[in-house]
């Protein structure tokens, strides 16, 4: 088995023994990326010298340490380029950012840092991270791993790609309407998105700061508890940050399902789901029932509204977020203006693609006078409607069980030109960022060859039940996803 | 009766008044606020410099600052508050949005009653609001020619608070009157410098004259760039009799503008019109969650209050029997009015103190454009003097003297009295001998008093205290001299 492939407890667990050290561990994952990132595309910046004087410091803390080394000491991961990471470039897949260094770590990056990570990359994105397939990246788009001809999903695709085509152990992503989950789906990997508030969002470049969250893509629902636990945690600096305590869902995960209910929206199984999706989710289902989990149907009726709601309140949180990128303290600058007003419209109009102009044109209409009841107003409170939703259906309930997205992973080129098509990606995970709520995909069989995401959603601060669901169903499916273009790709 | 043009017109004024908050950190980050002293660009980090990913965190200080000054105009203080996102773009934004707070501030309807010397009005403040205050643009121009503009990030984030006002303002007199009141209140609170010179305080008016007669139409003039109250006081003048000059020429051309003064040529020049005027596309500020003061957290504050200055006022006219225009004097400010009570406490002679501050303290301070604080006489030595007076050891005469002695050069009263010889000459054998001198040396001036011009007296008395100095006890002499010429 090549090293490359284990998960983080894998690693764990070898490290722990001496069986291996995290400078092979990390020399089998550039391998990789060397092997397959000229094909999968995964990464916008590769930080192999650094990486490889991590692992060394890694190996020589393990040797001091021993046993109380922290969990992820040395596992060699990959970040998604809008998390803020100290000395090493952070461009949010933009020309705007192209160049842009920034001088502080994110709070996941100093928690990550101090657990003694190894930065393999920074992966690619759909630009400021919005997208569904990373196909708005202003670089370069990502390949789906399990079929290189198809888009892995977005706008964390990178980070999604990168963990299934085995060129990082786990990543990061961030998720403002879907975007870890819908790529772990259509990738096959585990992601979720904590409950807002769970995650500090200090340096993370801000897209949509009522919805931003960040989260973990990992091989296992194991892998995902772990890292989580290194993420998770109340940070004075974000002032939207939850003091909550961090369980320990490592332990949790594991008590039994039995007795859990379960309910499935039918808002999540209707037009535009392709069978097979629908069929591999159904059988999941079942499993779980045969696991003792008690399911029912529930209904969120608002659901319809979701998608309208987000893509205001989203693009008028963006419009304001992206207003700092004027080229003149960093980042892109068109040298061709000659007053400061022509600076910054050639700036904005050469530096932004053109789904992030849309968004901001979209969201400055949503919030001038005049518009802002009918628009951002109405929105808003259409988000309560939908919070209430959920709220009513977890009174009966203790988690939602649906679909990640109602297709695998389309064809590169095929929605890129019609915004609409792209936005309804999204359709089936974008409710649970409008209402705050945390979720977690994992892969549940293939449809045509393809991975089929499976997903739960859970109360606030309810991580734990939705991990103890995802870990009852891998133990139970017994499967484990691998795209065939990893298997001896590297030869180490 | 013809009208004159004054009452022809009545002028409508409202205030807005930055004031920036003297707390130890800035508004959303842990940099200091104390930026002044620092070379530029280097008191900054990611939050106030706009970085990508960077967060606001609020510094509670500001806060207490802002709801304190709103407990001292009158406020109420709604229990919910919330931040917004202020959006325009300018090079000294860093985040392409203002942080400020749009439609739920922390302090709404309260009011501030200008002294009566001022014309006693009460004016009514529609709210007092946190705003942060941005990057200082400068300007420049190379001796190439070339144009360019620098930005100083030191002052992004800086704590300001912002209080308006309703348009109950008449005169350009009342704006000035009511910019040094609500000054006096800040400082009292400790809360801002306030200075005009330095924009630690700014203020903008918004200004429109209409017919007597008639009711208000909904064109107004906002004037910028008023950096003292006199200032203030100038520019309205000149734009109030601009807009009367329009309206007495019969075609109402005005237009809702910003106007610039321009310190130098005494007018106000326009800036932009209302269709230049910028869509703010308020909405709360995602980064912050609303906040609840509750009715304990504000008494707290309120418990936190100084006395303020018409309290003080009122107290100085009832406890210390002074003038209502020595009281006001005294309670300027807040050092002032301590100066004073330390003073008057170790004196216990608070009309004496008082009219030494007023009359002589007070102008030379003036003169030396020295603050209260930095005075070369400490309040105790001002006792000390009030002191050698009552107890007749120097006389009021000598003491004037000694005042200036003290002002020049910090040294105590008593010590000038010492090192001068500047005691008072009271014993009466030693004064026997000067007068029967005086007496011998002026003998026109005895006849005339002998002929009964009583007032001759008055030059003899003199002539004794030019020959002590002035130390000798006016009262004594002229008991003694009365005696001798009795006996003559």
């Amino acid at each position: 088995m090549n090293l490359s492939e284990l998960t983080v407890h894998e690693a764990q667990d070898r490290l722990r023994r001496g069986e291996t050290t995290s400078a092979a561990l990390t020399e089998a994952v550039l391998a990789q990326i060397e092997a397959l990132d000229e094909t999968v595309r995964a990464f916008v910046t590769v930080t192999a010298d650094e990486a490889r004087a991590q692992a060394q410091a890694a190996d020589a803390r393990r040797a001091q340490e021993g046993a109380d080394a922290p969990p992820l000491l040395g596992i060699p991961a990959a970040i998604k380029d809008v998390v803020n990471t100290k000395g090493v470039r952070t461009t949010c897949s933009s020309r705007m950012l192209e160049n842009y260094v920034p001088p502080y770590d994110a709070t996941v990056m100093e928690k990550l840092n101090a657990h003694g990570i190894v930065l393999v990359g920074k992966t690619n994105m759909d630009e400021f991270a919005m997208g569904s397939s990373t196909e708005h990246s202003a670089f370069f788009t990502t390949r789906n791993p399990w079929d290189t001809e198809r888009v892995p999903g977005g706008s964390s695709g990178g980070s999604a790609a990168a963990v299934a085509a085995d060129e990082a152990v786990f990543s990061l992503g961030s998720d403002t309407g879907g975007s870890i989950r819908q790529p772990a789906a259509l990738c096959g990997v585990v992601g979720m998105k904590p409950t807002y508030g769970r995650v500090s969002r200090y340096g993370l470049v801000a897209f949509a700061s009522s919805l931003d969250q960040i989260g973990p893509f990992t091989k296992d629902v194991t892998d995902c508890a772990i890292v989580l636990e290194a993420i998770c945690g109340h940070d004075r600096r974000d002032a939207t940050s939850a003091p909550q305590p961090v369980p320990n869902w490592r332990e949790e995960m594991t008590q039994s399902v039995k007795g859990l209910r379960v309910g499935v929206p039918k808002e999540y199984f209707g037009a535009g789901i392709e069978p097979e999706v629908e069929a591999s989710v159904r059988a999941a289902i079942e499993q779980l029932a045969a696991l003792g989990v008690a399911v029912e149907d529930v209904s969120l009726p608002h659901t319809d509204h979701a998608l309208a709601t987000y893509y205001i309140i989203a693009p008028a949180e963006a419009s304001a977020n992206l207003a700092r990128y004027d080229g003149i303290k960093y980042g892109y600058a068109s040298q061709d203006a000659e007053t400061m007003w022509e600076a910054y419209s050639r700036t904005r109009g050469e530096g932004f693609g053109s789904e992030v102009k849309r968004r901001i044109l979209v969201g400055t209409h949503a919030l001038s006078s005049g518009y802002y009841d009918a628009y951002y107003l109405k929105a808003q409170k259409v988000r309560t409607l939908i919070a209430n939703d959920f709220q009513e259906a977890f009174a009966r309930v203790d988690a939602i069980v649906c679909p990640t997205s109602a297709t695998v992973a389309f064809k590169i080129g095929e929605r890129v030109d019609d915004p609409m098509s792209m936005y309804l990606s999204d359709l089936y995970t974008l409710p649970c960022n409008v209402a705050g709520l945390p979720g977690i995909s994992q892969p549940c069989g293939l449809a045509q060859g393809l991975p089929v995401g499976l997903q739960f959603l859970g109360k606030p601060f309810d991580e734990s039940t939705l991990l103890r669901l995802a870990y009852a169903y891998e133990q139970a499916s017994g499967a484990r996803y691998k795209p065939a273009l990893t298997s001896g790709a590297a030869q180490t | 009766m013809e009208t004159t043009v004054a009452e022809k017109y009545r002028t409508v004024i409202g205030l807005e008044f930055h004031i920036q908050l003297v707390t130890e950190s800035k508004m959303f980050c842990t940099c200091s606020a104390q930026y002044a002293a620092h070379p530029p660009n280097t008191v900054v980090c990611p939050v106030c410099l706009g970085l990508p990913g960077a967060l606001p965190v609020i510094n509670e200080k500001v806060i207490e600052c802002i709801v304190m000054a709103g407990l001292a105009l009158n406020c109420t203080i709604p229990e919910y508050a919330k931040f917004d996102r202020k959006n325009y773009p300018y090079p000294d934004l860093p985040k392409g949005y203002q942080i400020s707070q749009f439609d739920l501030p922390f302090c709404i309807g309260g009011r501030l009653t200008l002294d009566e010397e001022d014309g006693g009005r009460t004016i009514g403040i529609t709210r007092v609001h946190q705003e942060e205050d941005t990057a200082k643009s400068t300007h420049v121009t190379a001796p190439s020619g070339e144009r360019y503009s620098l930005v100083d990030f030191n002052r992004s984030g800086v704590p300001l608070m912002e209080v308006v006002t309703e348009p109950d303002i008449a005169t350009p007199q009342e704006a000035a009157a009511f910019g040094r009141k609500l000054r006096q209140i800040v400082r009292y609170l400790g809360i801002s410098t306030a200075n005009m010179e330095n924009g630690a305080m700014r203020c903008d008016a918004n200004i429109s004259v209409w017919p007597a007669e008639a009711s208000m139409g909904d064109v107004k003039v906002e004037v910028k760039n008023m950096n003292s109250f006199r200032s203030v006081e100038r520019a309205l003048e000149f734009e109030q009799a601009r807009q009367t000059r329009i309206l007495e020429g019969g075609v109402d051309t005005r237009i809702t503008e910003t106007r610039g003064w321009v310190e130098a040529t005494g007018e106000t020049v326009s800036q932009r019109t209302k269709e230049e005027a910028h869509d703010y596309r308020y909405f709360p500020e995602p980064d912050l969650p609303p906040l609840q003061l509750s009715p304990q957290w504000v008494s707290g504050v309120e418990e936190k209050l100084p006395e303020l200055p018409a309290a003080k006022r009122q107290r100085f006219m009832a406890d210390y029997e002074l003038s209502a225009y020595d009281a006001r004097l005294l309670t300027q400010s807040q050092e002032l009015a301590d100066y004073f009570e330390t003073a008057s406490a170790r004196a216990k002679n608070a009309k004496a103190v008082a009219n030494w501050m007023s009359r002589n303290l007070l102008q030379r301070l003036n003169e030396s454009d020295t603050e209260i604080n930095d005075c070369p006489i400490a309040p105790a030595d001002l006792a000390e003097l009030v002191l050698l007076i009552d107890s007749g050891e120097i006389s009021n005469r000598t003491a004037q003297e000694v005042f200036d002695h003290m002002f020049d050069t910090g040294k105590s009263a008593r010590k000038i009295v010492a090192e001068q010889g500047l005691t008072q000459i009271s014993d009466e054998s030693a004064l026997e001998t000067i007068v029967a001198q005086v007496i011998a040396e002026n003998p026109a001036a005895v006849q005339d008093f002998n002929q009964g011009k009583k007032r001759a007296i008055g030059f003899l008395v003199g002539q004794v205290m030019k020959a002590t100095r002035g130390k000798a006890n006016p009262g004594i002499v002229n008991q003694k001299l009365q005696e001798e010429l009795r006996q003559g």
